[in-house]
């Protein structure tokens, strides 16, 4: 409105003007050209590191999928190296469902507990941590889980676990530091800024009108903060699969913790491999065969796949129950 | 008009100054010859120590990049790099792809057995045998007897034993798992000698060196190995090995010194394939090798006889390679204790000398002082 007032002429000169300005088609363009970048980086990586990993699909077909065994350099020299991705895709699996079950609900009480219960003021010094633990590199989480969160588990949490727990059997056997349990923790910590900042700012966009109305309905502040979850849903699923696409592809503070072994386990308390962390491992002095820097270009394929499948689905469930609240809003 | 005077002659001082440096600059230093080399990671602190000290004394730049055995091999048989460095010689396909190729062993590497168990000190005795049955997890329990036949002094625990190892690609994996391929038929059909093993699924795996010293510190009852320097500055207990005259030998850098002497009886020469030489020192073939620590093995410097075979060399690069080389296997070699690298024995270095001598470039014999 201001504006109007102030310039007046300008904006009628603008508004009045046919001829659209030259400068704005090719700004357009350069803008367009911008974004379609996105396309070609992805299928650029997509062509490259399918290309690069044909060798070994080549060789070993479906079976890398379910092999069992990872022997780049056999015994025997004349057999093949054998490669078998199953142990990675459990570990890989195994770890963020561990990082989802303990970091989602201590980030969604961080988020509601900002939103609908700590004053305001808390919000700046809470954004201002989160941030500031997001800022952390992940080898440093990776230092201080080997020589604080391992020995802290080790000696302290794991025993009771056992205990408690030791009936069945994912608590069973010899407790070892670095294991899966222990990077699935890491992981925990790893994403619990990601998700509690996004479902922060999700439920405090959470229209007020909404809060109002059930309070004078005579709700309990648990109902309150109920509604306000179940309003902000779908965006709480986006920023809990977008902390699930942080875990997944997380490399070096879970290579550093998990206790890299090629294992099929069934004990938490045993040592793993995710698919990220054999790549980190293995990938500097891979030289030769050839073969196996192709079944480590594989495994790259593989986490990439995982990754879109978790961001698809992302995607899917937010568009579904966003349509899902329209509907419910239109019959309303 | 004084006032005028001085300030003119300030100007004129400042000018010549200015001019001075610039003539200097253009004229009188020359443009530092510069060196490059890439390899292993196992002597990469050594060498760079050696560089600094060789640029300090001679003003010749040299960068080595650490990346590891087979990166190095590769940039020196692609010859972009001046020199290679590598643990393990090469092998004898890679060393007919590299004609002239020149082995110059630089300093010394072992593998040593750490252990963690409560009350238990340093100095446990291993063979060959039993460490490659407690690596495969055939020996599962500290008390087991074949242990406590060669520790019957100590009491050892009735507790499992947890295996732990390198999970990167590394040089000292392979010289560790040729030593266990050597002593047991049995570990060289199932697991072999590699950077890479296919480990039994409940043993865990540290990246690097610091890793697997940490896994070892944070589980008790483990086991695990690493390099002798790494050994050597940490405080953490280390075992005896048995080596091929029957002794259990503490790995110490008088031991390691021991073993490179007795196997530079058997040395090849240095302009020949070092394949035998294999990826450490098996010394069944020596004798006198009472005091020599088992687990040792050389890391290689390589160089082209005829260095004119890289491009962009010249008689001066040349001039300095062959300097460099000479120096560090002499006094450069006094720079390695201090940082827990095994100096070259005697025999070694004479052996190296006669290498060195026969570095040419276009055809004629680089420095003829040596």
């Amino acid at each position: 409105m201001n504006i109007h007032k102030k310039f007046p002429n300008f904006l009628s000169k603008f508004k009045t003007s046919k001829k659209r300005l030259s400068g704005d088609s090719v700004f357009k363009a350069i803008v367009m050209l911008l974004a379609c970048n996105i396309f070609l980086i992805l299928g650029l990586m997509i062509f490259k590191i399918a290309q690069s990993s044909w060798l070994s699909i080549q060789t070993y077909g479906i079976n890398f999928l379910w092999g069992t065994t990872w022997q780049p350099f056999p015994p025997n020299p004349s057999t093949l190296p054998s490669f078998g991705a199953l142990p990675l895709i459990w570990g890989t699996l195994v770890t963020s469902a561990i990082a989802l079950f303990l970091g989602v609900p201590i980030s969604l009480g961080i988020a509601l507990a900002l939103s609908e219960f700590a004053p305001k003021r808390f919000n700046y010094i809470f954004s201002f941590f989160v941030e500031l633990l997001s800022a952390i590199p992940s080898v440093i989480y990776g230092l201080w889980g080997i020589f604080v969160l391992i020995p802290f588990l080790q000696y302290n949490v794991f025993p009771i676990l056992q205990v408690t727990l030791g009936f069945s059997p994912i608590f069973q056997g010899t407790i070892r530091g670095p294991s899966v349990l222990t990077g699935g923790i890491v992981l925990a910590i790893m994403i619990i800024p990601t998700v509690s900042a996004i479902s922060r700012d999700i439920f405090a966009a959470v229209p007020n009108s909404q809060r109002e109305a059930i309070i004078a309905l005579g709700a309990t502040r648990w109902e309150k903060a109920r509604i306000v979850m179940s309003y902000g849903r779908s965006g709480v699923i986006g920023a809990i699969m977008l902390g699930l696409g942080r875990a997944v592809g997380e490399t070096m503070a879970v290579t550093m913790v998990i206790g890299n072994s090629f294992n099929m386990f069934t004990s938490l308390f045993e040592p793993g491999s995710t698919l990220a962390s054999i790549v980190a491992n293995e990938f500097t002095e891979a030289s030769s065969p050839p073969v196996y820097i192709s079944a480590l270009m594989e495994v790259g394929l593989i986490l990439f796949a995982l990754a879109i499948i978790v961001n698809a689905s992302a995607r899917l469930i937010i568009w579904r129950s966003t349509r899902k609240l329209k509907e419910a809003e239109m019959i309303r | 008009m004084n006032y005028k005077i001085i300030a003119y002659v300030e100007a004129v001082v400042l000018i010549a100054v200015i001019v001075g440096f610039a003539v200097y600059g253009l004229y009188f230093t020359n443009q530092p010859v510069r060196l490059s080399g890439a390899g292993a990671t196992f002597p990469a602190p050594l060498v760079q120590k050696w560089s600094a000290e060789f640029k300090d004394m001679t003003g010749v730049q040299i960068n080595y990049e650490g990346i590891g055995s087979g990166g190095g091999v590769k940039q020196f048989t692609d010859k972009t790099v001046d020199f290679g460095a590598s643990d393990p010689p090469m092998k004898d396909s890679e060393f007919s792809a590299a004609p002239g190729t020149l082995h110059i062993p630089i300093t010394i590497g072992g593998v040593v057995p750490i252990y963690n168990i409560q009350g238990i000190p340093k100095g446990l005795n291993f063979s060959g045998q039993v460490l490659a049955e407690i690596f495969s997890l055939n020996i599962a329990r500290w008390n087991d007897p074949r242990l406590a036949t060669l520790n019957p002094a100590a009491t050892l625990p009735d507790t499992e034993i947890v295996v732990c190892h390198r999970s990167d690609s590394s040089g000292t994996t392979k010289v560790f798992t040729s030593f266990l391929s050597d002593e047991s038929a049995a570990w060289n059909t199932t697991y072999g000698a590699s950077n890479v093993i296919n480990w039994p699924s409940q043993t865990v795996g540290g990246k690097g060196n610091p890793g697997v010293a940490a896994a070892v510190q944070q589980n008790q009852n483990s086991i695990g190995y690493v390099e002798l320097s790494y050994s050597l500055q940490s405080d953490i207990p280390y075992g005896n090995v048995q080596n091929a005259a029957g002794k259990f030998v503490e790995p110490t850098l008088e031991t390691l010194a021991a073993a490179a002497s007795a196997v530079s009886l058997i040395l090849p020469p240095g302009n020949a394939s070092w394949a035998s030489a294999g990826s450490y020192f098996n010394l069944h073939n020596v004798e006198e090798a009472d005091n020599a620590y088992p687990i040792t093995s050389f890391s290689y410097i390589l160089v082209y006889k005829e260095l004119n075979v890289r491009s962009g060399m010249n008689l001066d690069k040349a001039k300095a390679l062959t300097w460099f080389l000479w120096w560090a296997i002499h006094d450069g070699q006094h720079y390695a204790s201090g940082l827990s690298y095994v100096p070259l024995p005697q025999a070694v270095v004479t052996h190296n000398e006669a290498t060195l001598r026969t570095i040419t470039f276009n055809g004629q014999q680089v420095n003829n002082w040596i």
